[in-house]
């Protein structure tokens, strides 16, 4: 009893003195969506940067997904306990932009504070998705991807192809699946997470074909929707007919929760994923060897390979804390875009490097070369000077466009609508979409 | 029906006793339902910068959507289906172990369990064995030549969401019509015995009629049931998919509201909802609660 009384007081005692230690310190709050090993990374960011100074303090929240942790700051911010920083999607770009009095813009945060801050350092790909139209950067680029293409070397070699010669175009892709399936190396070709984002915005972009127009909304909010072009149909032709031939195998909704597992089990052969996906592909490729590439395009098709275009989430800052906080966030923003800081969460991660600065010290501390295919990422972004069609999107209500675009997907596959037909309504639907955010952010 | 009623003397005492109660109810359903059909009549950025008043905008909307027709229909479905199979299978179960004499409470405990998991659980436990990918049940179908992929089959997926919030209802079910049976009189049992009747007639013309207002009241609370909580089950299993073919009402309501951040239109649906819930509790006091009685 006397122990467990003195352990308390103990414990009170060491309570008191670290809240006293806090209170010397200004509170920074971020939240962000990042759970698992990402999660643990972020947190060693945060708490090396904890230990690198003693003015501010960060304290990371978890808040669950991208959706929840958006949502959770946005009923913050109305009830007025919203945090300093919050990590958003790129889907969410839209809304956040458009919420001009919630947020605080990064480039004027950064000069208001007088914060070291050096735009042109940052790789004009990732960047030029969250600038505004006078090429001010609206949020800070965390976690930015782009999807590429890994595949069973093993399994190549079993179906009598070359295991160091990933298909380059879409119909070398169903030849070598349709290899790998008549040999009996595996039972599909390939399977792909993210619909939406890989097999109808990237697939775009990468032909450089336009996804809607005012530059794919980066124009106005006017935009319409223009993904039922005849490569798109093309493709997503393709792609019923390659899974009723037993080709293609379909991960489901969103981000593909089941592709991953038909990729790690050796069903299917090829897969494409986020390069983020690297860390959780090669800590499941146990019994095989994987070979990364390239996004596949269409022979002949103008302009193509293009440049992929990116994914991931960016730090917004919220409007309505006193300035010494934002000191604090201005401050722990430079740490966070430091090259030592991206270099090493670029490498964790596979997300792509920010800054130029960080992807040189990649290259000198020679990363990319004791890593193969950890920079197919970067030259894929890299890989042409991006056009009006491949700097990304801008549209409003994007996260429920993304999910029409995932139920139309399923309306096809399931044979209730042909191509052409699930992309008309798709576009009619999203269009509808992107009235309502007009309106209501008039 | 009569009602005893207590006549008290002073006449503050009743309402200072009543006061916290109604306090709870003002400030956690009052309240909040009033914000819903105030925001119901608005359109409002995510951040509430700027509002404006639309009027009917969101009910019309909503009313010449066939998204939102079709996920009245389908809602429907899902919760007679609901319904009807979970109180089938609670009355067998409670008929049979209403005949036990010395197992009767081990097996009643047992039966209970369901109940105490959460919905979302229920879910996650009907969607491993349902995965088209890893799942014991489509693996079995398979050797019956029945291809399982609720992930593109709609009818699948609202086959799996029936199950999974059937199986979850069970229990509640069974515990009612248990204690129900047990409230039959003997005695009415054994003079239809001693008429001649057999044990099916003797069901389905003393026990069944008998056992009615608690079916009533179960229709009623099932009803309620598939409509609000099986919200974790969708969640959980389906997310509304494939191509809407899961999306209940209450999980519109979520995804429109919460994901879509399209508050004026969720507002408007969570009101039509409410509007159901009055109806179906006016039903169960006014018609239900008078009519079926003994």
């Amino acid at each position: 009893m006397i122990k467990f009384t003195g352990a308390a007081s103990l414990a009170a005692l060491s309570f008191m003195l670290s809240t006293s230690v806090a209170f010397a310190q200004t509170e920074v709050t971020w939240w962000h969506a990042m759970g698992g090993e990402l999660g643990q990374k972020l947190e060693e960011i945060v708490a090396q940067y904890n230990d690198s100074q003693s003015e501010y303090h960060v304290t990371p929240i978890y808040k669950g997904t991208y959706g929840e942790t958006m949502t959770a700051a946005i009923a913050a911010f109305r009830a007025g306990e919203q945090p300093d920083i919050v990590q958003v999607y790129e889907v969410g770009t839209g809304t956040m932009m458009a919420a001009k009095g919630a947020v605080y813009p990064v480039y004027q945060l950064m000069a208001d504070m007088g914060a070291e801050f050096d735009p042109s350092g940052f790789l004009p790909a990732v960047v030029g998705y969250y600038t505004d139209t006078d090429g001010n950067m609206l949020s800070m680029p965390f976690n930015s991807s782009t999807p590429i293409l890994y595949y069973n070397k093993d399994v190549f070699e079993k179906a009598g192809l070359d295991r160091e010669t990933p298909p380059k175009t879409w119909e070398e892709l169903a030849q070598f699946s349709q290899q790998i399936v008549d040999s009996g190396a595996a039972n599909c070709g390939f399977t792909t997470g993210w619909i939406s984002w890989i097999q109808l915005e990237n697939l775009s972009a990468w032909h450089n074909q336009p996804i809607g127009t005012e530059e794919n909304g980066f124009g106005g909010l006017d935009a319409e929707l223009s993904v039922n072009g005849p490569l798109q149909v093309k493709h997503w032709e393709n792609l019923k007919t390659w899974q009723d031939a037993g080709l293609f195998q379909y991960g489901g909704p969103e981000g593909g929760a089941d592709a991953p597992a038909k990729f790690y089990t050796q069903d299917c052969a090829i897969y494409m994923n986020s390069s983020a996906s690297r860390a959780g592909v090669i800590a499941n490729a146990k019994d095989f060897e994987v070979g990364y590439g390239m996004l596949p395009y269409y022979e002949g098709t103008e302009g193509a390979p293009q440049n992929s275009i990116i994914g991931g989430a960016t730090l917004w800052v919220l409007q309505g804390h006193p300035e010494e906080e934002y000191k604090g966030v201005a401050d722990f923003f430079a740490y966070l875009s430091s090259p030592e800081v991206q270099a090493d969460w670029h490498q964790f991660s596979g997300y792509l490097p920010i800054t130029y600065a960080a992807y040189d010290l990649g290259k000198e501390q020679g990363y990319y070369e004791a890593n193969p295919g950890s920079d197919v990422a970067i030259k894929q972004i890299t890989l042409n000077e991006p056009t009006p069609n491949s700097k990304g999107l801008r549209f409003g209500n994007y996260n429920q466009i993304r999910q029409i675009i995932d139920e139309e997907f399923q309306a096809l596959l399931a044979g209730d609508k042909t191509a052409q037909e699930a992309l008309d309504e798709l576009v009619s639907r999203g269009n509808q979409q992107l009235r309502d955010f007009e309106a209501a952010n008039q | 029906m009569d009602t005893k009623r207590t006549v008290f003397p002073a006449r503050g005492l009743p309402y200072l006793l009543v006061a916290p109660q109604l306090l709870i109810t003002l400030i956690f359903f009052i309240w909040p339902a009033g914000q819903a059909v105030k925001s119901s009549f608005e359109a409002e950025d995510p951040f509430g910068l700027s509002t404006r008043f639309v009027g009917m905008q969101h009910y019309l909307r909503l009313f010449s959507e066939p998204a939102y027709l079709a996920s009245i229909g389908r809602t429907a479905v899902f919760a007679l289906a609901v319904s009807i199979i979970s109180m089938g299978f609670a009355l067998i179960l409670a008929v049979a172990v209403n005949r036990l004499v010395r197992s009767a409470s081990a097996y009643s405990t047992l039966l209970l369990w369901p109940y105490a998991v959460s919905p979302v659980v229920a879910g996650i436990l009907w969607w491993f064995i349902f995965n088209s990918t890893t799942g014991i049940l489509p693996f079995a179908l398979e050797q019956i030549r029945i291809r399982w992929n609720h992930q593109l089959n709609g009818t699948q997926a609202m086959i799996l969401i029936i199950i999974a919030a059937s199986w979850k209802q069970v229990s509640y079910n069974f515990l009612f019509f248990l204690a129900g049976l047990q409230s039959v009189p003997q005695s009415l049992n054994e003079a239809a015995a001693i008429d001649g009747a057999g044990p099916v007639k003797r069901f389905w013309t003393i026990v069944f009629p008998l056992l009615s207002p608690t079916t009533f009241f179960l229709l009623i609370v099932n009803l309620n049931y598939t409509m609000f909580d099986t919200f974790g089950i969708v969640d959980a299993t389906t997310g509304g998919g494939p191509n809407q073919a899961t999306n209940t009402l209450v999980y519109k309501v979520y995804t429109d509201g919460y994901i879509g951040l399209n508050l004026g239109s969720s507002s408007a649906q969570s009101v039509i909802l409410m509007a159901f819930v009055i109806a179906l509790t006016v039903i169960q006091f006014r018609y239900v609660e008078r009519r079926v009685q003994y």
